[in-house]
């Protein structure tokens, strides 16, 4: 029972995790860049939220303000994309890695100028319900975060995969060159993921600020999701959301089952071994590059 | 302009172009050496802190910067140096014995890290290594014995040849210390840069494939390359303990290894002036913005106020106007400035155009 | 006396046989040219070469060597060399610093004396130097010798491609389509350097080429290909009129 209890929570930390880690995924696989500031939009977006409904802020109903904080998170998004990440089209990988790890930084400052530095929660209508299972006692919260992730991978998988748009994106992603001469806007394919990415991030924000509490430096959380994303794969959207639980699950269970000291160190000892064993992730066969 | 005719190949090998250009390095050096008569106690301080960061700068610029392979977890290897050297000095190894062998340690550390390494390209090595610095925290306290753990370790000054050279007693001496290991390896580093390894270090970073086609191993030069690299920033991370005085597993985290491969992006990747130019700027930008804040104050009244995380936000946005503007950091800047004076006014702004491509994947389709 | 000799060599990508059962050799001295329609695998059988892969079946014997024991850093050091379909140089390095790379497998000095820049190593970066300013002068580079690669037009870019490799001082030169891109005069000049290097420099050239002026004008032999085969082998008026070869070109344009 006590596992049971320990898993629901493992699984929901999963989820947030996996949902930055989604973010990761979608930038990486439509760019070949990774956004290491994915965990400072998540803090972000979590932030705008707590902006506006908070009573101590602008106080906005919760379901309008929903709306309103993911469409900043998307504007976002774009606004980073279209006037930064685009001018190094071209450039190295490592480039963008090291713009992207700058962008955090300065989030993390506008954050912490704006909301301040105090741990803060979302104000949210599931707040302090439960659901009882047997013996089992199940934060509204976590079951809202489970849910919501599920669908969400579940719809992002489907569009990339099923629709005739998705694909294109995906091809736009593995030859610029030539979907460019297929007639597909490379760029504006570009920031629509980017856009995307911002929302997912806001969802991944208000998710987590409803089930604990948030402060500038939160988005640092975005290491775990690295891996997450990593022993996923980085190029598959399930396979983030999969490692972004196994990641959630192993650390309460490391925390109970493995002496203290040891037991941070679980996810990122599993990070490295998968980088060593199967770099390209537990779910993925290895290809070669062609010259 | 100044127009150097060449007669003979010694020209090009050498490391400096001209007469005048060996004269102005042999002045700054000298200028440098005797900071300790014209700077006070706290700036030689701060002077021999930048020294040391570019130390560790010089370590990355080798693998980052000449090699290509972009490492976000250098505090890990400083961290090897700084206790490796520590505990060797502890045990009653003599300094000059120790700090040698703290660096050749490291390497050693280095290269083992580099065997699995080897497989990773871009963005999973700079996670690999970014995870390998998180665990190196833990990894310090949970090897207490040695290390210390949270409590960390003390270090007073060091003995060499029976004087003392310690931070805060003499810092003359230790300044000295400092510039002379930063001599020597500048010294090493140009060096390497005009010889067979170097250049394949150089080759790896622009085109593994046609490296290989070259007849360069990829695989042992990369090893070198994290071999060396790390052997410097071990050494640096030796300076770094003594200079702190007291350290323990916060000392080295992650933070210091973004901010050094930011330094040496800000400096100029794959330039040895990238990583002193950088060291520059990561070294007094905190004195300058307090200094400002200050005037700011003063100008608008009231009190200079702290405000949190104000550092890493100027250093952030610094850092996205480099990468967009001036990828090739302070030194390419500078070239560029000296070009246009030494031609002016014939300089012409596509001179240092380079050509933009579309994606070039690096994935493994 | 045959220099390389390829025997029934496959490969394939998944599904896709890139290089299908191919033999053929190369004699030493000659200059040996590969044709074919795009995506016939004719960079696929110098990339096997270069062992980027391994292939499925077959044997490739260069000079008495068995290159599927090597590794690929090792076949430089045999004395191939290679140019690439898409320019591969060193872009963020100079002219001079790319053709010295060219001379890495000659290399005799070590980290310990690299380092130190003892005389030794000095000797030898000046010994490397006369050799480079020789193919400098061969190729006319002289006015691009301290340009950085990456502000060079398409067409320097291609003869320093050139230059490189020779700096090895390879006995069998790879030359991926190197007129593809180049004006005529360009190709002029190049046609112009592949005679010199075969009978200046005595080196075997094996080249991939679409240009059949060029190919007419220099090769000794050329082999023919379509989807990884061999369709005809012989002098170049021999495959130009083989009906195998006239039905594949004719066969890709209806
Ligand atoms: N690394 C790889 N992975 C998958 N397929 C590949 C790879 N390299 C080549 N191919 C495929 O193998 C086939 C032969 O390619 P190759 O590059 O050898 O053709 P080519 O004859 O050189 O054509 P071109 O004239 O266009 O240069 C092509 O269909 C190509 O798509
Ligand atoms: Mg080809």
């Amino acid at each position: 029972m006590d596992n049971a209890q320990l898993l629901i929570s493992g699984l929901a930390n999963g989820c947030v995790y996996g949902l930055i880690a989604l973010g990761f995924v979608l930038i990486y696989k439509a760019t070949e860049a990774v956004n290491f500031a994915q965990g400072d939009f998540m803090m972000l977006g979590a932030f705008v939220t707590i902006g506006l409904t908070n009573t101590e802020y602008m106080g906005l109903p919760f379901w309008l303000a929903l709306p309103i904080s993911l469409g900043i998170m998307g504007a976002l998004g774009y606004l980073v994309d279209r006037l930064i990440i685009r001018r190094l089209f071209g450039e190295s990988q490592t480039a963008v890695v090291i713009l992207t790890i700058a962008l955090g930084f300065v989030i993390r400052f506008a954050a912490g100028l704006i909301w301040g530095h105090e741990p803060q929660t979302l104000q949210n209508p599931l707040a302090g319900k439960d659901i009882r299972f047997g013996g089992l006692v199940l934060g509204m919260e976590d079951v809202a975060v489970i849910v919501v992730t599920v669908l969400l991978t579940w719809g992002l998988y489907v569009f990339f995969s099923k629709t005739k748009l998705g694909l294109a994106m995906q091809g736009a992603s593995q030859n610029q060159l030539a979907a460019y001469y297929m007639g597909i806007p490379v760029k504006r394919v570009q920031g629509f993921i980017w856009a995307l990415a911002g929302v997912v991030a806001g969802i991944a924000g208000i998710l987590f600020a409803a089930k604990g509490s948030v402060d500038p430096t939160t988005g640092l959380l975005g290491i775990k999701a690295f891996a997450a994303a990593v022993i996923g794969g980085f190029g598959s959207l399930p396979g983030a959301l999969a490692g972004g639980l196994i990641v959630g699950v192993i650390e309460p269970f490391a925390s109970r089952y493995i002496a203290a000291g040891y037991s941070q160190i679980a996810p990122y000892a599993l990070l490295l071994a998968v980088l060593i064993f199967r770099p390209h992730g537990l779910f993925s066969q290895v290809r070669v590059k062609k010259v | 302009m100044r127009i150097v005719f060449k007669t003979n190949y010694m020209q090009d090998l050498r490391p400096w172009k001209d007469g005048y250009q060996l004269g102005l390095y042999l002045i700054l050096l000298a200028v440098a050496a005797a900071a300790p008569w014209w700077l006070d106690d706290f700036y030689l301080g701060e002077l021999t802190n930048v020294l040391i960061w570019a130390i560790a700068g010089l370590g990355l610029m080798i693998l980052t910067g000449h090699t290509g392979q972009a490492s976000l977890g250098h505090a890990a290897f400083l961290a090897v140096g700084c206790y490796a050297n520590v505990v060797m000095i502890e045990a009653g190894v003599p300094f000059l014995v120790a700090f040698p062998v703290a660096g050749l340690l490291t390497g050693i550390v280095g290269a083992t890290v580099a065997i699995p390494a080897l497989r990773l390209h871009g963005i999973y090595l700079a996670i690999f290594t970014l995870a390998l610095s998180v665990l190196m925290d833990d990894i310090i306290v949970l090897a207490e014995p040695i290390t210390g753990g949270v409590a960390g370790k003390y270090l007073g000054g060091v003995e060499i040849f029976g004087h003392l050279v310690d931070r805060w007693a003499t810092p003359s001496q230790f300044f000295w210390l400092v510039l002379a290991v930063a001599i020597i390896v500048t010294l090493g580093y140009i060096n390497l840069l005009r010889s067979s390894l170097g250049r394949s270090f150089i080759a790896v970073r622009d085109s593994e494939v046609s490296a290989q086609a070259m007849g360069v191993d990829i695989a042992r030069t990369k090893t070198i390359s994290f071999a060396l690299s790390c052997a410097v920033t071990g050494l640096a991370g030796a300076l770094m303990g003594l200079f702190a005085g007291a350290f323990n597993n916060e000392t080295f985290s992650v933070v210091i290894s973004i901010q050094l491969l930011m330094m040496i992006v800000i400096g100029g990747l794959g330039s040895i002036h990238g990583a002193f130019l950088g060291a520059i700027v990561i070294g007094f930008l905190p004195q300058f913005l307090s200094i400002s804040k200050e005037y700011a104050a003063a100008l608008l009244g009231g009190n200079a106020v702290a405000i949190p995380g104000l550092e890493f936000g100027i250093f952030g946005m610094i850092l996205i106007a480099f990468i967009l503007f001036e990828p090739m950091g302070l030194y390419g800047r500078w070239l560029k400035i000296r070009t246009w004076f030494e031609l002016f006014p014939f300089y012409r702004k596509d001179m240092f155009k380079r050509q933009k491509s579309y994606l070039k994947t690096e994935r493994l389709r | 006396m045959s220099l390389l000799e390829y025997e029934n060599v496959t490969l394939k990508f998944g599904g896709l046989t890139a290089v299908d059962n191919l033999s053929f050799d190369v004699q030493e001295g000659e200059v040996f040219a590969i044709v074919g329609p795009n995506g016939a695998g004719k960079s696929t059988v110098f990339n096997l070469i270069s062992r980027f892969y391994d292939p499925y079946a077959g044997s490739i014997q260069f000079d008495g060597h068995d290159l599927l024991r090597v590794k690929a850093s090792a076949v430089a050091a045999f004395g191939v060399a290679r140019t690439f379909q898409n320019i591969e140089l060193f872009e963020h390095a100079t002219v001079l610093q790319n053709l010295l790379v060219g001379r890495h497998r000659h290399r005799r000095t070590n980290l310990i004396s690299e380092i130190l820049f003892t005389p030794s190593a000095r000797r030898q970066e000046i010994e490397n130097r006369e050799k480079i300013e020789e193919i400098i002068d061969f190729l006319d580079l002289q006015a691009f010798r301290d340009k950085m690669i990456s502000g060079l037009p398409y067409g320097v870019r291609k003869v320093v491609e050139v230059a490189r490799a020779l700096a090895t001082e390879p006995k069998l030169l790879l030359l991926d389509e190197p007129a593809s891109g180049l004006s005529v005069e360009e190709t002029t000049d190049m046609r112009w350097w592949i005679d010199d290097i075969r009978r200046q420099m005595g080196i075997t050239v094996l080249m991939v080429e679409h240009d059949m002026g060029l190919v007419s004008g220099v090769s000794d032999r050329v082999l023919a290909m379509a989807d990884g085969a061999k369709l005809a082998l012989g002098t170049p008026a021999e495959v130009q009129s083989h009906p195998a070869v006239i039905e594949a070109y004719l066969g890709k344009a209806s």
